[in-house]
């Protein structure tokens, strides 16, 4: 039995552990980017995660984890078992699954990130099967790459189209498969490795930057924390459980509470105020913002988004979508709050 | 007995890695010699025969490190058969990684991976499959200078940093294993109830603080030693002195600052405050005689009251050894460069093995390589038809029930499938800007200018960049190859001007850097912006005429190593003199005054592209 370190005892580190619970409330945010020093808790924090997020109703016999409510997502799998129940007047089953935080580690290859012709059935009984890949697993979960900047590029290439479309298609040695891949994408990496493609980096909806504490009193609690995590990681664990418990029940609710929260046009009119200061691309950054800021408004039970959200999510939602400068030594992150400052003042 | 303090410290931790294996990896910084032969037959007599004891071969391939497709295997059983890699079958052994100090960064940051995990998470060639596995690694580095390190990734998580650069052969004693084994014995089985209490834990935080060791990473390893070290004496309870050694094996070779400024120098303390002995009045376990351990004698201070922060700091400190602190800087320059240096042989080794251009129809030929996987998946479909006596069986039974000869899968020639990769050659643009009092009056600023306007471009097309400034009689490496932007805007900034012009000099070390990274397969591109008046020569001596054909001589040899040049002549007027440098060197000559913004970076672009096409 494996254990992973209880979300709720990373010390610190409040920004990345905010734009998680923000992805896991409203996975339209798109993904988390997390940047930083060695050992700083950031593969821990995501895989955290994955143990306190609630479960989730997935129609029995999808292999892409087919929401049973869900209409127009569904699989071609999920057509033809609706198809067959209206025929057979036999209802669709549905059953309740963790969410999926698929790990593509490094040096995996092509075939298994996209599915590929399983090799199996194909030897064995000469029949031409689909075997689903990573990104049919992540399906309505996480896709979680660390060292996301030391990926080969041709699984960035793959990853970049399917993250925007939300679809994966298969054409490869004779399958021709499309099927859903919505997932929330979750990197992290060390920025001293090597730099992301703009084009990746576009994909993810927050970025966070984490440092290493400096102050010598969360220091001893981090090393103590994790000391006594790998002395007994099921005491541990239970210690902390009550404490995960709560932040579950605070997604929940923030998921439940999110249709309500209204955002006023002159919420959405800063937002946009910002954004044109900042000079960003597009209008992601636009829509990134006012998504997040709703999240958090839901996570903090509040009822309408304003300028103190705003301010609070605009580092994480615009730092790395600055009209880049690369000459600009001075942090993006100094940038954003610079112009937050100047416009909320 | 032995006299060397760096020898017994090896020891120690060569006990301490037996206590711990999975917990502290060891990096040994050594040639190969007796003395690292020394302590591997120590390391391999403490940890018992049992262990097993396994190399990663430097080149080895993600199939052989993670696990994969059996091909063997499959190809006869005619079922996908999964292959385990090393990392899952070293699980409770010892991982030796010979040579280190030239592992790829790719294979570091996958043996970082599952370290932190423990677990090796193999999503390959349709295989899918997780194996928990916990092992010790000793990393064997060779590196001489100091850029030659071993990939940080994987550094950063070995706890014991061992140097036996300076051990002499007869200081390379052994010791009584029998005695030794009895003991460590002991300790395995004290460790799971060691505990740490909060005062040594905050003095170790503290210890890394002071010491700058800022990553957290260091001071949890540090916690882990000292258990293992108060396992050792068979302590259940971390004291003081057992933090002092963690600090001292794990803190202190990863100082990056000086500590308290005004402390005395660590040679002027009397004594390592603390030992790693058994402290006298601790009973050590039965069987653990005193000489058993690391020798030496003075027998354990007291303990300044109330200042166990400074005692732990000050043991990370005396075990600096003289010197250290004055080199520190240098040395911190030094590993700045070679983790840059690492960097970019990462990026570059991606390169190499290039991106993979698909998988076509054709046999292995040269060095086209048989793509098995795609070979099988394509021979798969028509299994059936080739293998007509075997039909029936396989309509009714599985591949396993089936008789041997139908359970083989037959390829044909028109199976095979080869990957094709594309070698995208990265570019290096090297700038070489001259700094010398002509070009300075006229337009350093201007140069400057232009090189941040061709910086940005260099980034939209992820090149490398390295600067070279040249003038008096040098010309100096300002930044080696990286892809760090901000940092070649650094070196610009602030590069000063004046003095003469050493346009030889300069061009010779262009060449030499062009070379070398023509060599690593990389396209070198070289902006040089000058004014094309030298008057300093090779030599360093004075004089125009003979500087001007120096660097003559020297465009003709930057013209052998066949990088694409571009010259930009910084002269208020264009001028004869550099033009006849340009033509020497082949290279496009483009005078400034001429050249607007978008020129420039147009230019330069076309050239690198020239560069790219003549190469590849």
């Amino acid at each position: 039995m494996s254990f992973t370190f209880p979300f709720s005892a990373i010390v610190g580190q409040d920004e990345m552990k905010l734009a998680i619970l923000i992805a896991a409330v409203d996975p339209t945010v798109g993904g988390v980017l997390v940047f930083g020093d060695r050992g700083t808790g950031k593969s821990t924090a995501v895989r955290g995660l994955a143990a306190l997020l609630p479960k989730m109703r997935v129609t029995v016999g999808c292999r892409y984890h087919c929401d049973p409510a869900g209409g127009g997502s569904a699989c071609d799998q999920c057509a033809a078992l609706k198809g067959g129940a209206r025929t057979q007047t036999k209802a669709i089953k549905s059953e309740l699954i963790p969410v999926p935080v698929v790990d593509l580690p490094l040096g995996a290859t092509e075939d298994r990130v996209v599915g590929a012709l399983d090799l199996e059935r194909a030897l064995s009984q000469g029949i031409k099967a689909f075997e689903p890949g990573l990104l049919a697993r992540a399906n309505r979960g996480f896709l979680y790459i660390d060292e996301v900047n030391l990926l080969e590029d041709h699984l960035v290439d793959l990853l970049i189209d399917v993250a925007v479309s939300g679809e994966n298609v298969v054409e490869r040695e004779g399958l021709s498969v499309r099927h859903p891949a919505r997932f929330v994408l979750v990197g992290s990496g060390n920025p001293e490795e090597g730099e992301l493609r703009p084009q990746l980096l576009d994909r993810f909806g927050l970025s966070v930057e984490v440092k290493t504490p400096t102050d010598l009193p969360s220091r001893i609690e981090v090393v103590r924390r994790r000391d006594a995590y790998e002395r007994d990681p099921a005491a541990f664990t239970q210690t902390w459980h009550a404490e995960d418990e709560r932040i579950r029940r605070r997604i929940v609710a923030a998921r439940k509470r999110l249709a309500d929260v209204t955002v006023p046009d002159a919420a959405l009119e800063s937002a946009a105020r910002l954004c044109m200061k900042l000079g960003t691309d597009g209008l992601r950054g636009e829509l990134t913002l006012m998504r997040a800021a709703r999240a958090l408004a839901a996570l903090d039970g509040l009822a309408e988004v304003g300028d103190t959200l705003l301010r609070r999510i605009a580092a994480p939602a615009l730092r790395h979508r600055l009209r880049r400068n690369p000459l600009d030594d001075s942090g993006s992150t100094a940038r954003v709050e610079r112009a937050v400052a100047e416009l909320f003042a | 007995m032995s006299d060397s303090p760096a020898w017994a410290d090896a020891t120690l931790a060569a006990a301490l890695f037996a206590v711990d294996p999975a917990g502290l990896g060891v990096a040994l910084r050594a040639p190969a010699g007796p003395v690292r032969e020394q302590w591997l037959a120590l390391q391999r007599g403490l940890l018992g025969a049992g262990v097993a004891q396994r190399r990663l071969p430097l080149h080895i391939r993600d199939d052989r490190l993670l696990g994969g497709l059996d091909l063997t295997a499959t190809l006869q059983a005619g079922r996908p058969v999964a292959q385990r890699g090393l990392l899952a079958e070293i699980d409770g052994g010892v991982l030796l990684v010979a040579m280190a100090e030239r592992l790829p960064a790719a294979t570091a940051a996958r043996l970082a991976s599952v370290i932190d995990r423990g677990e090796v998470v193999v999503e390959r060639d349709g295989v899918a499959q997780r194996h928990a596995t916990r092992f010790g690694i000793v990393a064997l580095d060779e590196g001489i200078a100091d850029d030659e390190q071993m990939p940080a990734a994987l550094l950063d998580r070995l706890a014991l940093h061992l140097n036996l650069g300076e051990v002499a052969p007869r200081d390379a004693v052994a010791i009584d294993l029998e005695g030794a084994l009895a003991q460590l014995a002991v300790a395995r089985s004290v460790l799971p109830r060691v505990s740490l209490p909060d005062a040594p834990l905050q003095a170790l935080c503290a210890a890394a603080l002071a010491l700058g060791v800022s990553s957290l990473r260091p001071v949890l390893m540090a916690a882990r030693l000292a258990r293992a070290h108060a396992a050792l004496f068979g302590r259940d309870e971390v004291e003081a002195d057992d933090a002092a050694v963690a600090a001292r094996l794990v803190l202190a070779p990863r100082a990056s600052v000086l500590p308290l400024p005004g402390e005395p120098e660590p040679e002027r303390q009397p004594e390592p405050p603390l030992e790693p002995d058994p402290p006298a009045d601790v009973p050590p376990p039965p069987e653990g005689d005193a000489d058993t351990e690391p020798p030496s004698e003075p027998p354990e201070p007291e303990l300044p009251e109330g200042a166990l922060d400074d005692v732990i700091l000050q043991a990370a400190l005396a075990a600096l050894p003289p010197g250290t602190l004055a080199r520190l800087k240098a040395e911190q320059a030094a590993q700045k460069a070679g983790r840059a240096a690492g960097k970019a042989g990462a990026v570059q080794k991606t390169g190499q093995r290039g991106r993979p251009a698909g998988v076509r129809r054709g046999e292995p030929r040269g060095a086209l390589r048989l793509n098995v996987i795609e070979t099988l998946r394509a021979a798969a479909p028509w299994q059936k038809l080739r293998r007509p006596a075997c039909r029936p069986a396989l309509a009714t039974v599985t591949a396993a029930e089936a008789e041997p000869a139908c359970r083989r899968v037959e390829v044909r020639v028109e199976d095979f499938h080869v990957s094709h990769f594309k070698q995208r050659r990265e570019t290096t643009t090297i700038f070489t800007v001259d700094a010398s009092g002509s070009a300075a009056l006229a337009r350093l600023a201007e140069a400057k200018g232009a090189v941040e306007l061709l910086l940005a471009d260099c980034y939209v097309r992820r090149d490398r960049v390295a600067v070279i400034a040249f003038r008096g009689r040098t010309a100096e490496l300002l930044l080696p190859p990286t892809r760090s932007l901000v940092r070649a805007k650094r070196a610009l900034a602030g590069l000063p001007g004046g003095g003469g012009t050493p346009l030889a000099t300069a061009i010779d070390a262009v060449a030499l850097l062009a070379d070398g990274i023509a060599r690593r397969g990389d396209t070198p591109v070289v902006v040089l912006l000058t004014d094309g008046r030298a008057n300093v020569a090779l030599d360093g001596s004075g004089g125009r005429v003979r500087a001007e054909a120096d660097a003559l001589a020297a465009a003709r040899r930057l013209r052998l190593t066949g990088a694409a040049v571009l010259l930009i002549d910084t002269s208020p007027r264009p001028h004869a003199q550099a033009a006849r440098l340009a033509a020497e060197m082949r290279a496009t000559y483009l005078p400034l005054p001429q050249a607007g913004p978008q020129a420039l970076s147009q230019v330069v672009r076309a050239t690198s592209v020239a560069a790219a096409s003549a190469r590849g």
